[in-house]
């Protein structure tokens, strides 16, 4: 299983969206977790990510504490944190 | 407006939307918000088709979208399915402008670009031929970016359509959308060395005349405009005006000979209302001369600044203005800019203002 702790101004965009929830199964990646949110939540993906994919420039992931890419390997047992960066005014 | 519909102001500001409701004398305005999660919002307006409420928007975190609320303001949805460029194109970072047309809507965006939607604003297809244009690889920004700001539809030629691209100029198809022409000559780009390039133009805002789809209005960076041939040539109207730069141009509903414009002190001195005395410009003949409607504005320390998209009008008799400000105020006049009252005040930045009548 893998944790996933998402910004609360990304869950008030989605009704029924938790700020911290557990995902079965095993997404392998960054962009595996990003894939089940979105099918739950469709337009997730669309939030975090532009076109590539990548990931958009003032979001941040982090895997196990460690920063993290689309592409970063999430271990099973894992915690990955979404964090929107410091921006805007 | 029939007794079956009331008058809304959608208000656009950098930290969300605000859904105004004047009284019947539209003196007083509740305001209802923030909406959008405080996103910044460029541009709001109603879908005739359905009366949804849409803004046009973009997220310093979480990117473009264009939101979508159905029971005037109290839920909203947003969505940005199909407005991309793709894996090869440019990451897309806003929605600038929605505007519905032929029963379809329009959505202008930054990096600038054009995109239609058939399904109410749920999904999205982009226009290519407008960024197919030849000129596309010399497209600058301008200080606000490289933004499609301004989509007008030919009143009753669905073939037909003008864009403005700041800072690129304007752009019309007449084949609904397949190829496009720059339409430019005439118009400054004091910015540039030697005479003026094809595209490279910093259209503010353009405007159709009401009642003769050939004519159009233009507010640029260098100064203001007038076209008689659906934007092929362009005429300065700059004589009697406090200034050449200024962002908004809005026209009558019931007369192409009058618009309004908000002249600033100029592009290099701060942008804000000229000796600090608010004005909306008003010409009644296309431009020739122009009379400063101040009555009821702030006629001392008024260091304001207003946006391309934050002047509107209703279709009421008399029709009334809103002019949002910089510094989060909003003026009104129900007398066609004759008088004017400060309507609300320390809303965020106001980037745009429309007034919409919806079913009651």
């Amino acid at each position: 299983m893998t944790e996933v702790v998402l910004p609360r101004s990304l869950a008030a965009l989605f009704p029924g969206m938790p700020h911290r929830l557990t995902l079965d199964g095993e997404p392998a990646t960054v962009g595996e977790v990003i894939a089940v949110l979105d099918a739950r939540w469709p337009g997730v993906r669309d939030r975090l990510c532009e076109a590539g994919p990548t990931l958009r420039p003032f979001i941040n992931v982090y895997v196990d504490g460690e920063p993290a890419r689309f592409a970063t390997a999430v271990p099973g047992g894992s915690t990955v944190h979404v964090l929107p960066a410091v921006a805007g005014g | 407006m029939t007794v079956a519909q009331r008058l809304l102001v959608l208000v656009g500001t950098r930290k969300g939307a605000f859904v105004l409701e004047p009284s019947t004398d539209r003196t007083t305005f509740a305001v209802n918000g923030p909406y959008c999660s405080g996103w910044p919002v460029q541009h709001m307006t109603l879908d005739p088709k359905d009366g949804a409420l849409l803004a046009a928007a973009g997220s310093p975190w979480y990117g473009q979208a264009v939101w979508r609320s159905e029971d005037l303001g109290a839920t909203w949805t947003h969505s940005s399915e199909g407005l991309t460029y793709g894996e090869d194109g440019p990451a897309m970072r806003a929605v600038w402008h929605v505007t519905p047309a032929n029963g379809a809507l329009y959505a202008g965006v930054e990096p600038a670009g054009l995109f239609r939607s058939d399904d109410g604003g749920r999904t999205w297809q982009h226009v290519k031929g407008l960024t197919e244009h030849p000129s596309r690889p010399g497209w600058a920004p301008g200080n606000g970016g490289l933004i499609l700001h301004t989509i007008l539809p030919h009143p009753a030629d669905p073939q037909r359509m003008w864009v403005a691209i700041s800072a690129v100029g304007c752009f019309a198809t007449e084949d609904g959308g397949a190829t496009w022409e720059a339409r430019n000559k005439g118009v400054r780009t004091d910015f540039l060395p030697g005479p003026a390039p094809e595209t490279g133009q910093c259209v503010h805002k353009m405007a159709l005349a009401t009642g003769d789809p050939e004519r159009l209005y233009q507010q640029n960076h260098c100064g203001t405009y007038r076209s008689d041939d659906a934007g092929r040539t362009w005429i300065c109207l700059d004589e009697g005006l406090p200034s050449t730069f200024g962002f908004p141009l809005v026209t009558s509903p019931v007369d192409g000979d009058t618009f309004f414009t908000v002249p600033l002190n100029g592009d290099d001195r701060g942008r804000f209302m000229p000796d600090g005395r608010m004005a909306v410009w008003r010409t009644t003949d296309r431009g020739a001369t122009w009379h400063d409607l101040r009555n009821g504005l702030p006629q001392h320390d008024a260091y304001l600044g207003v946006l391309r998209d934050a002047m509107a009008r209703d279709t009421l008799d008399p029709f009334g203005l809103y002019v949002g400000t910089s510094a989060g105020q909003l003026f009104t006049s129900a007398d066609e800019g004759e008088s004017w009252r400060l309507a609300v005040d320390f809303l965020p930045p106001i980037s745009s203002v429309e007034a919409v009548l919806v079913d009651a």
